[in-house]
């Protein structure tokens, strides 16, 4: 495979990094939405994301990548072997499967194994995309231009967390349970408000407009371009750096308190913003929990939430008829409210 | 000055020189847009860039509605059953690895194979995930974009003009150019070489950034493609470090053609020479020395700019002029999005597994292949004995996908208030019923929203039927208050529907303007054009096309003010007839239909 631009080598675009990070720190929040310009690195960060990934146990042998730790989803194979199968388990990197365009659904959830049956007359599964994201992140480019019977179906999988396939008489169903990230640009058409959902956070992303990062970026590009081995060799140490955090978050996740005046300041927020149900609410607890952990702190604060808020909200906000400003205004206006302004801010 | 830039001095030696860039690395550059009909500039450009190639190079063309599996690659059926074990056919992506693609009318590009497209470039590989296919192949091409398109409308999908270096005008090369090429095969054999060696200094790097940013020109790609343009200029020029001249051609030929504005200077017109705050260096009209003492950065992405700002095409330039001081608005990539995949109506565009129910075709050889792989196993499983039947399962069942044609919706707003006088409501029923027969000559759809006493009311919900709209219209009575805060939401929300829906929709509003209903149904003028106000604003962030219409005798500023807020064409017809009335709404939809 081609090498990747590093995460770690990305300049700016703090809010994307962020979301990424408390995705991976704590997959339950459910995903990332990346919408914005051209060439602002959306898909070079989520292909990046793959180095700064800790490894994960599987169990040993297993297709789909079964955890041996958790009983309650494992594959059918690994239930057949029963107590056995996780005897012997392996390190493994955590997978991060690109879902490119033109796929076709046989690929996405999984086929008979056409090699085989053409060679040997078998007929055996093979595990399709699904299968292979599970555990890990599924990235979809381009998410608003997805076929939409394709979208039905990742619609499907996600939430039940599981694919079931009925292909020649097989019947086969695993575990299938990813992280689902999502890029796009908002000219090139709308996200259906179901498959909006489905995404924890929701960033929106511009090309940056001041000169010295700008240069930053074109330096970097330039310099990965020309030499990629070199460029990457020499940002390797920074990701590990990442990876170090990121791991140390995780181990620290269980212990992140959130006190009981945050949780108001959670209420009053979504109330305020009229979000929809309770999963904004629960969604941006989650995140600000991470992002308290990424930081190496014990109690989540006013100002994590701050900084959560406005991805964990922005895609549930109700349309106003009335009010014409985009979302990330009405969110930001609705922090400054509830949560009051930064103190450090300096005024805009 | 330095060779490079002479090289510029006239459109064909441009044209020439981007050839040679190209041929050095088709990959780093991108590509080139080459605008214009085809003819004998065409033709002479393409030969020379051919020339300039290394022999068996590859150039695959690919046609407009090309399918996934000669794009990215599928299963090649027949050699798959010889073999008896699957066989890939790679795509053409694939086979025009380290050549060119060169898209076919690429105005007219479907966005899905203009996606596929752009994902490959990016990616520098072609990720197959189809009919039971897995696989990664490394390719990178670049890509020459055919563009016929006339007007703006038309142009090559923005996400891949964005990822292209160049831009060719064919009607500014003519048919004269230069006789023989400016390099031959062996020079570009050298700076072939030559590339990876080639460095670029930062205080250049800085100062194309900075004349992008002047240019107003937002993606990043841009500059790098500059200073990739530059790398390739020095290394053409048998140098290993990037000078200023190289970044001035560079900045020329990927950077002109992308400004969407004039660099704000605040120094007056050259011809009014002298400027006061000028240093005493380096005086005004010289050609800026590149050797002596090190500029500072300024002062280089000024002379950047300047170099550029001579490239910009005069048509561009004067269309700059003109839209400098008003607002950027509603540059939208073109047609995608809009069009929207459906089973039952439109062309065809793709073929997908499915069951041909609902209305779905299906498609017969899709399912054979589909099936094809399978028989000698199902043949076992129904034991043995095959009798020449073809065994063929649901799962195999494939339909085709078509796109809808785009549909445009004109959603008229008629006020029927008791201030928009009598005579005024039976020119707008005749203007209207006027359209509705054009409208269903094109096989658009009309809407009608009347507004008077407290409420909006939509009387005709979208439709073609003539006769329906006609009925609905005579009936429409008039008289009472005008809740013009009303009417204009329920035609935002009417209208966002529709474009939810995959449509277009485009609004005319008939008014005098005269609000005097509030929102909430209260009568009073204050708080009913202040509501009225609000609403037009909304609308506009639907997007929709809107003309207004104002039908007072004399034309009022409120009218005026209320068009400004939801951006509408405003028209005050007061002595028109429908005739005339017809003819200025359909100018308008047929600029949304676009």
């Amino acid at each position: 495979m081609a090498l990747t631009f590093p995460f770690s080598a990305i300049v700016g675009q703090d809010e994307m990094m962020r979301a990424l990070l408390v995705s991976v720190v704590d997959p339950t929040v459910g995903g990332v939405l990346v919408m914005g310009d051209r060439g602002t690195g959306k898909s070079t960060a989520v292909r990046g994301l793959a180095a700064i990934l800790p490894q994960m146990r599987t169990i040993a042998g297993c297709r789909y990548g079964c955890d041996p730790a958790d009983l309650e989803h494992r594959c059918q194979e690994c239930r057949d072997r029963g107590v056995k199968a996780a005897a012997k388990s392996q390190l493994v990197a955590v997978p991060v499967v690109d879902l490119p365009l033109g796929a076709s659904e046989d690929r996405v959830v999984g086929a008979l194994d056409l090699e085989r049956a053409l060679t040997k007359g078998e007929k055996a599964f093979e595990p399709g995309l699904l299968a292979r994201a599970h555990r890990g992140f599924l990235y979809i480019d381009e998410v608003n231009l997805l076929e939409d019977h394709l979208v039905d179906l990742l619609l499907d999988v996600a939430a039940s967390g599981e694919n079931v396939v009925e292909r020649e008489g097989l019947s086969v169903r695993h575990p299938a349970r990813f992280v689902l990230i999502g890029s796009g640009n908002p000219e090139e058409g709308e996200l259906r408000p179901q498959l909006l959902d489905r995404f924890g956070l929701s960033v929106e992303i511009k090309t940056p407009d001041d000169l010295a990062t700008r240069v930053e970026i074109i330096r970097r590009r330039t310099a990965f371009e020309r030499d990629r081995v070199t460029f990457v060799a020499h940002w390797k140490r920074e990701d590990e750096k990442v990876k170090k955090r990121v791991m140390a978050a995780r181990q620290r996740l269980a212990e992140i308190e959130v006190c009981d005046d945050v949780l108001e300041r959670v209420a009053m927020l979504c109330m305020k913003l009229g979000t929809d149900g309770l999963r904004g609410e629960l969604i941006l607890i989650r995140a600000a929990r991470a992002m308290a952990a990424l930081d190496g702190d014990v109690h989540v604060t006013i100002d994590h939430l701050r900084r959560a808020a406005p991805s964990a909200l922005r895609h549930r906000l109700r349309r106003n008829p009335l009010d014409e400003s985009g979302s990330t205004v009405r969110v930001e206006r609705g922090i400054a409210e509830v949560l009051g302004q930064e103190r450090e801010m300096a005024p805009a | 000055m330095n060779e490079v830039s002479d090289r510029l001095s006239t459109s064909w030696a441009a044209a020439r020189l981007v050839a040679a860039c190209l041929a050095v690395d088709p990959v780093g550059t991108g590509g080139v847009i080459l605008k214009g009909l085809g003819g004998p500039a065409r033709d002479r450009w393409l030969g020379d860039l051919r020339t300039l190639l290394p022999v068996g190079t590859p150039m695959r063309r690919i046609p407009l509605h090309i399918g996934d599996d000669r794009l990215l690659g599928g299963l090649d059926l027949a050699a798959t059953l010889a073999a008896r074990r699957p066989i890939l056919e790679q795509g053409c992506l694939v086979q025009a690895d380290r050549g060119f693609v060169v898209l076919a009318s690429a105005e007219r590009l479907a966005p899905d194979t203009a996606s596929r497209l752009v994902a490959v470039l990016d990616q520098g590989e072609v990720v197959l995930e189809r009919e039971g296919l897995a696989c990664r192949t490394p390719t990178a091409f670049g890509v020459v974009a055919l563009d016929e398109g006339i007007g703006d409308d038309e142009c090559t999908p923005v996400a891949i003009q964005d990822r292209l270096g160049f831009q060719i005008d064919l009607a500014r090369l003519g048919r004269a150019g230069g006789d023989e090429l400016q390099f031959t095969c062996s020079e570009i054999e050298q700076a072939r070489a030559r590339l990876d060696a080639v460095a670029c200094e930062d205080a250049l790097l800085s100062a194309i950034c900075e004349a992008a940013m002047a240019l107003g020109i937002g993606s990043l790609r841009a500059c790098t493609l500059a200073v990739q343009v530059a790398r390739i200029a020095a290394a053409l020029d048998g140098r290993e470090v990037v000078s200023l001249a190289d970044m001035k051609a560079a900045a020329q030929l990927t950077l002109a053609h992308r400004a969407t504005r004039l660099p704000v200077s605040d120094e007056p017109m050259p011809e009014d020479n002298e400027q006061p705050e000028q240093h005493d260096d380096d005086g005004g009209e010289q050609p800026p020395p590149p050797d002596t003492n090190a500029p500072s950065p300024d002062d280089l992405s000024d002379m950047i700019l300047e170099a550029t700002k001579a490239a910009i095409p005069a048509d561009l330039l004067a269309a700059l002029v003109a839209a400098q001081g008003r607002r950027q608005g509603r540059q939208t990539s073109g047609k995608t999005g809009a069009a929207r995949k459906s089973l039952k109506t439109g062309r065809p565009a793709g073929v997908r597994r499915g069951r041909p129910v609902r209305g779905a075709r299906l498609n017969l050889v899709e399912t054979l292949r589909a099936a094809a792989p399978w028989q000698p196993v199902r043949a076992r499983d129904a034991g043995g004995a095959g009798n020449g039947l073809v065994r063929i399962r649901l799962e195999d069942f494939h339909v085709t996908t078509r796109k809808d044609r785009q549909v445009t919706t004109t959603i008229f707003v008629v006020d029927a208030s008791g201030s928009s006088a009598l005579h005024r409501l039976s020119e707008a029923k005749g203007a209207v019923e006027l359209l509705l027969r054009d409208c269903y000559v094109r096989r658009d759809q009309v809407a009608l929203i009347a507004f008077r006493g407290r409420s909006a009311e939509l009387i005709l919900p979208p439709t073609r039927s003539l006769v329906r709209a006609r009925r609905s219209l005579a009936a429409l009575p008039g008289g009472g208050g005008t809740p013009l805060a009303a009417a204009i939401d329920e035609a935002a929300s009417l209208a966002e529907a529709l474009r939810r829906k995959g449509q277009t929709p485009a609004i005319v509003l008939l008014t005098d303007g005269r609000a005097n209903i509030a929102r909430d149904g209260s009568a009073g003028r204050g708080p009913a054009e202040t509501d009225a106000l609000a609403s037009a604003r909304a609308l506009r962030s639907t997007n929709a096309r809107v003309i207004l219409i104002d039908t007072s005798p004399t034309p009022q500023p409120q009218g005026q003010r209320i068009a400004a807020e939801m951006q509408a064409r405003y028209l005050a017809l007061p002595h028109a007839d429908a005739t005339a009335m017809s003819r200025a709404v359909l100018a308008t939809s047929r600029v949304a239909a676009t």
